[in-house]
C-alpha cells in the first residue's frame, strides 16, 4: 500500500465515523445547525430596515445580505464544532487509540476535515432552503452559488485545521474557548450588518484589513450575482490554508509526543 | 452531659451560603471575566457594524453605543443565570446539596443565600458595563440618579434571571440541562427589541414576537433612562416584569428545592 492510499484510508475511515457520529447522534449536528439558522432568522428579520439606509447598496436584498454572512459563520463554526469532536476523542482516549493505529496520522486530520466540510455542506443547504422558503432572493447563476459552496468550503476546511491544531495541543473540552472566540471575533470583525462602506469608527479600519471581509463582500457578490474580489479572497484563503495546515501538523505532533 | 448546640440565625445562615457562593466565583476568574468581557466586545463591534441604523427615520438615538448599552445588562443577567445555576446543579451532582441537608439548614437560607452569588456577579458587572459605557462617551438622558435606577433596574434582572437559573438548576439537578437553556436565554434575547427599536421593525412576524417577548420590556426600561430620560411606563414594565419573575422562580424553586430535599 502507498503512502497515498494509506493516508486516503485513514482520512476516509476517519470521516465516515466523525459523520456517522454526527447525523445519528442530533445532539452533534443539530447546535452547528440551528446556530448559523437562528442568527439567519434574528439578523435578516430583526435587522432588515438597515437595508433602508441611505448608501445601502446590495440589490438582493437584506436576506441574501444576511444569507452571506451566516453562510461564512456556518461554515467556520462548523470546523470549530470539528474541533471540539477531536477535543472530546482525546478525552475519552479514542483519539489515543486512533494515533496508535493509523498508518499515516495525517490522513487523521484530513479525515476530520473531510467530515466537518461534509457538514457545513450539509448545514449550509439546510439554512439555503430556509432563506428560499422566507423569500430570499438569489441573483447568482448555479455558477456563482458552486462559487459560494467552494468559498464555504474552504472557510469550513481552513477552521477546521484551525480547531484541530488547538485540540490537538490541549486535547480537552477546555480548549473551547480557544477554539471559538478567536473565529468568532475574526468573523465580526468584518460587515456584518451592513457593507464595508457604512461600517463605522475603528471595526471600519479592522475590517479593511479582515480577510473575514473579503470572504463576506465575495459570498455576498455570488449571491447577487456580482462576484467580486474573488482574487483576493482566494489568496487570503490559500495564505490562511497553508497557516493552519502548518499549526495542524504541529498540534498533530504535540499529541504524538504526549502518546 | 452534653450541651445543645444553637443554630445560626437565619441571616447568618444566608450570609454562609451567599459567602461561599461568591468566593466560588471570585476564584475562577474565568466565571468573572467572560460574562463581563464578551458583552462589552460584542456592544463595541455592534456599536460600529450598526451605527449606520442611526439614519433611518425615527431612531431614537443619534447614537447606536447609547441605544446599544441596555444588551450588555441583558447578557450579563444571562450569563449570571447560566454561571449560578451551574454551580448550584455542581452542588446537587457532588452531593454538597445533601449534606447540607443533614444540618439544620433551612432550605430558605440556602436558597437566598446561593443566589447571593449571582446577586454579587449583577452588581459588579453592572457597575463595569455602566462605567465603560461613560467611559466611552455614553450620556444617560436621565441623568445621575437615572444612573442609579440604571443600576437597580440591571441588578433586579440580573436577579430575575439567576433565580430562573436556579430553579433550572433545583428541577434538573445537572450542569448539562443548565447549559441545555443557555441557546433559549439567547433565543430570547435576539428575538427582542435589544438590537433594533420595536416600531421599525419590518417584518411582521418578528415585531409580534418581539412585542410577545418581556426580554424587550426589560431592555427597553434599561435603555429608557439612557436615551429618552424618564420614561415612567417603560420603568414600571421592568420593573414589573422583573419583580413577576424573581416571585413566581423563587416560588417555583422553593418548591424545587423542598422535592429535592424530601428525595434525599
Amino acid at each position: 500500500m502507498t503512502s497515498l492510499a494509506r493516508t486516503r484510508s485513514v482520512a476516509l475511515s476517519v470521516a465516515w465515523r466523525s459523520l456517522h457520529n454526527a447525523f445519528t447522534n442530533p445532539s452533534f449536528l443539530l447546535p452547528s445547525m440551528l446556530f448559523p439558522l437562528f442568527f439567519f432568522v434574528a439578523f435578516a428579520g430583526g435587522l432588515s430596515a438597515v437595508q433602508n439606509v441611505p448608501d445601502f447598496d446590495y440589490a438582493a436584498g437584506y436576506t441574501s445580505f444576511q444569507f452571506g454572512f451566516v453562510c461564512m459563520q456556518a461554515a467556520a463554526f462548523g470546523g470549530v464544532f470539528t474541533g471540539f469532536a477531536i477535543a472530546a476523542d482525546f478525552e475519552s482516549g479514542f483519539a489515543r487509540r486512533l494515533l496508535l493505529a493509523a498508518p499515516n496520522r495525517g490522513g487523521i486530520v484530513i479525515g476530520y476535515m473531510l467530515a466537518a466540510m461534509v457538514r457545513a455542506a450539509f448545514v449550509l443547504t439546510v439554512v439555503f432552503a430556509a432563506g428560499l422558503v422566507s423569500g430570499m432572493r438569489v441573483l447568482g447563476s448555479l455558477g456563482d452559488l458552486a462559487g459560494l459552496l467552494a468559498l464555504a468550503l474552504g472557510v469550513s476546511a481552513t477552521a477546521t485545521l484551525w480547531a484541530a491544531g488547538i485540540a490537538m495541543r490541549l486535547r480537552s473540552m477546555q480548549a473551547g474557548p480557544a477554539m471559538q472566540m478567536p473565529v468568532f471575533i475574526v468573523i465580526f470583525l468584518a460587515p456584518v450588518y451592513v457593507p464595508l462602506n457604512l461600517v463605522a469608527g475603528w471595526v471600519h479600519e479592522v475590517a479593511r484589513f479582515n480577510p473575514a471581509t473579503a470572504f463576506l463582500e465575495t459570498a455576498r457578490g455570488f449571491l447577487a450575482g456580482e462576484p467580486t474580489k474573488i482574487a483576493v479572497t482566494a489568496a487570503c484563503l490559500a495564505a490562511m490554508f497553508a497557516l493552519v495546515t502548518t499549526w495542524a501538523r504541529g498540534g498533530l505532533r504535540s499529541a504524538e509526543r504526549a502518546g | 452531659m452534653t450541651a445543645a448546640v444553637a443554630s445560626p440565625s437565619l441571616p447568618a445562615q444566608v450570609g454562609l451560603i451567599a459567602g461561599r457562593s461568591v468566593r466560588r466565583i471570585v476564584r475562577q476568574p474565568a466565571q468573572l471575566v467572560f460574562p463581563i468581557a464578551f458583552p462589552l466586545s460584542l456592544l463595541a463591534v455592534n456599536a460600529s457594524g450598526l451605527d449606520a441604523a442611526t439614519k433611518l427615520p425615527g431612531f431614537p438615538s443619534a447614537s447606536y453605543l447609547d441605544f446599544a448599552l441596555a444588551i450588555p445588562f441583558m447578557q450579563g443577567a444571562l450569563f449570571a443565570a447560566l454561571n449560578g445555576g451551574q454551580d448550584l446543579a455542581r452542588d446537587i451532582e457532588s452531593g454538597f446539596l445533601d449534606r447540607l441537608s443533614l444540618t439544620p439548614m433551612s432550605g430558605a437560607a440556602l436558597l437566598a443565600g446561593q443566589l447571593g452569588g449571582a446577586l454579587f456577579m449583577g452588581v459588579v458587572s453592572a457597575v463595569i458595563y455602566l462605567a465603560v459605557g461613560l467611559a466611552f462617551g455614553v450620556g444617560i438622558a436621565a441623568g445621575a440618579a437615572g444612573a442609579l435606577v440604571l443600576l437597580a433596574l440591571a441588578i433586579t434582572i440580573s436577579f430575575a434571571f439567576a433565580c430562573f437559573g436556579t430553579f433550572v438548576a433545583l428541577r434538573a439537578g445537572t450542569g448539562e440541562a443548565v447549559q441545555g437553556f443557555f441557546p433559549l436565554f439567547f433565543v430570547l434575547l435576539f428575538l427582542s427589541s435589544a438590537f433594533f427599536p420595536r416600531d421599525l421593525i419590518e417584518q411582521d412576524w418578528f415585531r409580534t414576537v418581539a412585542t410577545y417577548n418581556p426580554v424587550s420590556y426589560m431592555v427597553e426600561g434599561v435603555r429608557s433612562l439612557v436615551i429618552a430620560g424618564w420614561d415612567a411606563p417603560a420603568l414600571l414594565q421592568a420593573f414589573g416584569l422583573s419583580a413577576v419573575a424573581i416571585v413566581g422562580f423563587l416560588a417555583l424553586s422553593s418548591r424545587a428545592l423542598r422535592t429535592r430535599l424530601q428525595r434525599t
